[in-house]
């Protein structure tokens, strides 16, 4: 008949969040007799007439054609076991690695050795969620200097804001290269200062994430601290 | 002798002061801590992470994985050896088990939830306790459930059918039985049902309808601490 939850209210799992079959359940909700339900702690958005929650936490789901931030871990025949900080590793493949004709017996510890970062994007994501990454994208490289950080994952769409201005307000203000990875862990580059302040300012949107008009706060707080 | 007058002075139903708190351990991916009088249990969820040992893993749907401890000075003044014994080994299972119903982890193969909960302190019902904080952790870590799992302790003391046990009145001189209960929320769905002592089956029947009540009280107080912690930040 109705929904009995609004746009942005906080429901926990098994929440009411509509009666009868005017509505759709979406993602992170499912359908029992005549009611939807809530199934994970989150914000409701209703666009239309499917009900969807964005969750609040856990963990990050990857998906093709995500960029993520991740490390290398072991060296294969043929690729690199790439650690995405999820419960599931990801391989890189030598032909998705580079465009140049890479030799049988290459040594492949040359090109991307243990330990160190990359930025790829996800190509493929298997029912058992095993990952194939990608270099093969304009941006995507082997990291060398600046800082890794890690963010809880569904805070990112808030660290890099409407169309990417939170993030650009935070390169311009602290003078970093700055690179957000969808897996939560985030790439900072630049004068030492600025990176300790781009840090901070990126701790801070994970902490009041859900405040409105977060952009202009950062702004001010940003100004405050490079004058 | 009729036991008419709770020892703390408690009506049958009512059940000891609680306290619930969501997001207590920064360290981990959701963690609670949840009081029932003297009782404190502290749960944190790691996960969905990979899998050790190997074998365990299953590629149809993630595993859930608990870990019960009660700490070496949680007891009445007697050193309790902490690790695994038989007694925790059985309270991980059926806490377990009375979680494992409302947790979905079908889009997690191959990985591992796992839970840790810790008693500071302990008054009888520790596993309800542990229960209904780990819940508190699971939803707090963001993992898909169907319903949330509320749990506290009916029985009988001495021909009189109460809420919430403490120790004194399980070691109440005649005969008395402590039934630990969870139930979800929506359904009201049995999900740990165990028994220690003697009851009728009239006043089985009657704790049962008791638990109801009580497990809404404590779902009511785990809804408060998350939204609490949510609305905060």
């Amino acid at each position: 008949m109705s929904t009995i939850v609004k746009e942005k209210d906080i429901v926990i799992p098994g929440d009411v969040l509509a009666e009868g079959m005017d509505y759709l359940p979406g993602d992170n909700t499912y359908r029992r007799g005549e009611k939807i339900y809530a199934k994970v702690l989150g914000l409701v958005s209703l666009p239309g007439r499917v009900i969807k929650i964005t969750p609040l936490s856990g963990p990050y789901v990857p998906k093709v054609g995500d960029k993520i931030i991740g490390r290398v871990t072991d060296i294969a025949f043929s690729g690199w076991r790439v650690d995405l900080e999820t419960a599931y590793q990801a391989m890189l493949n030598v032909k998705d690695a580079t465009s140049r004709y890479i030799k049988k017996e290459e040594d492949l510890s040359k090109i991307i050795n243990i330990d160190e970062y990359i930025i790829a994007q996800i190509i493929n994501v298997t029912s058992q969620n095993l990952i194939d990454l990608s270099l093969r994208e304009p941006g995507l490289q082997k990291i060398s200097g600046g800082r890794i950080i890690k963010i809880n994952s569904q805070k990112v769409p808030r660290v890099i804001g409407k169309q990417g201005s939170m993030i650009t307000l935070i390169k311009e203000k602290t003078g970093c290269e700055i690179t957000v990875g969808q897996n939560g862990l985030v790439w900072l580059r630049g004068s030492s200062d600025g990176e300790l302040l781009a840090e901070q300012a990126i701790k801070r949107i994970e902490q009041k994430s859900h405040q409105d008009g977060l952009t202009e706060k950062m702004q001010r707080y940003l100004e405050g601290h490079t004058q | 002798m009729v036991y008419k007058k709770r020892l703390d002075g408690r009506s049958i139903e009512e059940l000891r002061p609680m306290d619930a708190k969501a997001g207590v351990i920064p360290n981990a991916n959701g963690s609670a801590s949840f009081k029932i009088g003297k009782t404190w249990a502290i749960a944190a969820v790691y996960g969905p992470r990979e899998m050790y040992p190997k074998f365990l893993q299953n590629p149809k749907h993630g595993v859930l994985r608990c870990h019960y401890n009660m700490m070496p000075f949680s007891g009445s003044g007697e050193r309790i050896r902490p690790g695994n014994n038989r007694r925790s080994q059985e309270i991980a299972m059926v806490m377990t088990k009375a979680l494992e119903p409302v947790v979905d982890l079908s889009a997690f193969p191959n990985a591992v939830v796992d839970i840790f909960v810790e008693l500071p302190q302990t008054d009888a019902g520790t596993r309800c306790a542990a229960i209904s904080a780990a819940s508190i952790a699971l939803a707090d870590a963001g993992i898909p459930m169907l319903d949330m799992v509320s749990s506290v302790a009916v029985g009988q003391v001495d021909g009189t059918v109460v809420a919430d046990l403490m120790y004194d009145e399980e070691a109440y001189e005649g005969v008395v039985s402590d039934i630990p209960v969870a139930m979800t929320h929506n359904g009201k769905e049995i999900t740990l049902l165990q028994m220690d002592g003697e009851i009728s089956k009239a006043d089985l029947l009657k704790a049962l309808e008791l638990a109801k009540g009580a497990t809404e009280k404590v779902y009511q107080l785990q809804v408060k601490a998350l939204k609490e912690k949510f609305t905060l930040e």
